[in-house]
């Protein structure tokens, strides 16, 4: 067969990818408290003692709160810098822009020490707010160029139409501007909020006594009869980033069969 | 804001008549836009120089150049998207210094139609009516109304985006003639359009111009459009009005040389000026002799060119069929050149002693209608030229 090989190599590569993620469903399920097989039998006593564990509930709360805080200010932030950079000229553009952009390189565990030496500095008593605040600036550079895409695809002239139809320049970005950029909004916040959600270095940094979920999960590893109800956890988030997902790209396709643009691309 | 004026879209409006019904001549109508020495700068660049031009009521008015002449930059100064450097911009008689694009009583047709692509039809069309005090029953009327009137009768439902190019344009025009500005603005509407809807879109402008009888002020860098559609046209370059006029008199009479190649095809040839008369300047041209210019047909020559020039539009002169009389004045040549359109025909006839002052051959163009059943001539084909020196313009 032609492109057998080939093939193979997709599969293998695929099956590399997935089959991890693929066994927490497996022993999630299992009654034994060894991650090995052969599994031992069907129980759900993971999921119950992981729904029992105050801890465990603080730590998804406290995370649920940071990732979804970092993302909406990430993305109402990364709408005034999109906006600015594709509307606007101004001296210190690509300056500004660049700094904007630059925690995507910097290793996180740098801007992690940083910002807690600044924060202790200043005074700060650590929580989750200071949490928020590191989260929010690494989402900035995904939600910037999330945005900057969604802001540039559009014609300039629908935002004067609206103006020069009466309507004030507020009134226009709200009525016009928004609807078209919504797709890009949204898609901002997931990135956002999923980025926050498992991220680890920063939590681990700035959160002080409170946990995060990775920061918990971490800390249960050392335990290893504890692992199994890990696994219940990781396969709910696994099943709650695939709902996720699809909610995101139901959206993305409605927004884009709204705007007559060719569906093609997204994440799905 | 925009509710300047619940009447319905169509109305019997336009320009003052006469006893007979018909509209009075553009110079005597009220000025509807005036601009009083106009600049605009982008930062070092001087993008309009001192503009000075009155357009008048229920006229159809053209902005014409080469791109980057300034044509769109004054339009939207006019628009009230771009601030003067100096100057005065009035909008019915009322200086528009602080009066921003959203309360002007101007509309706009972008190049793009920018049309609202997450709205239906009726949503773009409506939504200037936003704060309009009508009933929603009342606004929908004139929504429907207005949709008739640019052809799109039952349209109102569709998504937006889901539009053809000539139905958008469509849609962009009913959005904002619903509004019953004093002046449309319409910049380089149908340069998307493909040639046929183009020349479709261009009639029914011309239509709905005298329909709603307000002023239209046109951006194109076409000079055929704006012949086609205009009362009056600008020509500009570099930021200033080179000439303007009536489309006829743009295209008979160009005011230079630079006019003249820009507006249409025009034969160039030079001229070496013998003297002024009282009525005209003698002149002597390679080709066609010693002849007397009437003061009429002079022009002025532009900075860059070498020298006078005489110019002529190709049907100006006239391809004499083999024994016919000559009516004017006749020079013999020889067809270098055939290009066949269908219902007519350049010829390129190098006419005998051309080369006269300069050594170098001047073939001029000729243009005639076809006459169906006769064959055309062939190449190198001696033939005569009939012409008259009231047909040329001398650019000195």
């Amino acid at each position: 067969m032609r492109g057998g090989g080939l093939r193979a190599y997709a599969l293998l590569y695929l099956l590399f990818l997935y089959a991890p993620i693929l066994l927490l469903p497996i022993f999630a399920f299992n009654s034994g408290t060894i991650i090995a097989f052969p599994l031992q039998g069907l129980t759900s006593q993971w999921f119950e003692q992981m729904w029992g564990n105050a801890t465990l509930r603080r730590a998804l709360g406290n995370s649920l709160t940071i990732a979804l805080s970092s993302a909406v200010l990430a993305t109402c932030l990364a709408i005034f810098a999109a906006r600015a950079s594709t509307r606007y000229r101004f001296p210190g553009k690509g300056g500004a822009l660049g700094l904007i952009m630059l925690p995507l390189i910097l290793p996180e565990i740098i801007v992690g020490i940083s910002l807690l030496v600044v924060l202790l500095a200043a005074g700060v008593q650590l929580s989750i707010l200071t949490v928020i605040i590191g989260h929010t600036l690494i989402c900035m550079p995904y939600a910037v160029a999330i945005m900057t895409t969604a802001f540039s695809s559009l014609d300039k002239s629908l935002e004067e139409a609206a103006y020069d139809l009466g309507e004030t320049k507020w009134s226009a970005f709200r009525l016009v501007i928004l609807p078209l950029v919504m797709p890009g909004i949204i898609s901002a916040m997931l990135m956002s909020f999923t980025i926050s959600l498992d991220e680890f270095i920063i939590a681990f940094f700035l959160a002080g006594n409170e946990p995060t979920l990775p920061t918990y999960i971490f800390s249960q590893l050392r335990f290893p009869k504890s692992i199994p109800m890990i696994m219940a956890l990781g396969t709910v988030l696994v099943m709650m980033s695939i709902l996720l997902l699809a909610v995101a790209e139901y959206f993305r396709r409605r927004g884009a069969a709204r705007t007559g643009q060719s569906s093609s691309g997204g994440l799905l | 804001m925009n509710a300047r004026n619940p009447m319905p879209v169509v109305r019997e409006g336009g320009p003052a008549r006469d006893e007979h019904g018909r509209p009075t001549p553009i110079e005597t109508r009220r000025v509807m836009i005036e601009c009083r020495n106009v600049h605009k700068y982008y930062g070092d660049y001087h993008a309009l120089r001192g503009i000075d031009l009155k357009i008048r009521e229920a006229e159809f008015f053209s902005l014409l150049g080469p791109s980057g002449c300034g044509k769109t930059t004054l339009l939207r100064t006019i628009a009230g998207f771009e601030d003067i450097g100096s100057g005065v911009v009035l909008i019915d008689g009322k200086d528009m210094a602080n009066v921003p694009a959203n309360v002007r009583p101007t509309n706009m047709v972008f190049q793009s139609y920018a049309i609202f692509p997450h709205l239906t039809v009726a949503e773009n069309v409506a939504f200037g009516l936003r704060r309009d005090p009508r009933s929603k029953a009342e606004k929908a009327a004139a929504v429907e109304e207005a949709l008739a009137m640019v052809g799109l009768r039952g349209y109102g439902a569709r998504a937006a985006h889901a539009l053809s190019g000539g139905q958008r344009q469509r849609v962009a025009l009913a959005r904002a003639l619903i509004l019953k500005p004093k002046v449309l603005l319409l910049d380089e509407p149908l340069s998307a359009l493909d040639r046929k809807m183009r020349e479709q879109m261009q009639v029914e402008l011309i239509k709905l111009q005298r329909q709603v009888g307000i002023t239209f002020v046109l951006v194109t860098h076409d000079q055929e459009e704006a012949l086609v559609m205009s009362d009056r046209i600008a020509v500009m370059f570099e930021g200033e009005i080179a000439q303007l006029s009536f489309a006829e008199e743009l295209y008979t009479r160009p005011a230079s040389r630079r006019v003249a190649d820009f507006i249409g095809v025009m034969n160039f040839l030079p001229a070496r000026i013998l003297g002024d008369t009282e009525t005209g300047v003698r002149v002597d041209v390679p080709g066609f002799g010693e002849f007397e210019v009437p003061a009429a047909n002079v022009s002025r020559a532009d900075a860059g060119d070498s020298g006078p020039s005489v110019g002529f539009r190709p049907e100006a002169v006239t391809l004499l069929t083999r024994d016919a009389p000559a009516p004017n004045r006749e020079t013999a040549g020889a067809i270098e050149e055939i290009v066949y359109y269908g219902d007519m025909t350049y010829y390129d006839v190098r006419l005998d002693g051309s080369a006269r002052f300069d050594g170098k051959g001047h073939p001029i163009r000729v243009s005639m209608r076809n006459v169906f059943g006769r064959d055309l001539p062939d190449l190198g084909t001696r033939t005569r030229v009939s012409w008259s020196p009231g047909s040329l313009i001398l650019f000195r």
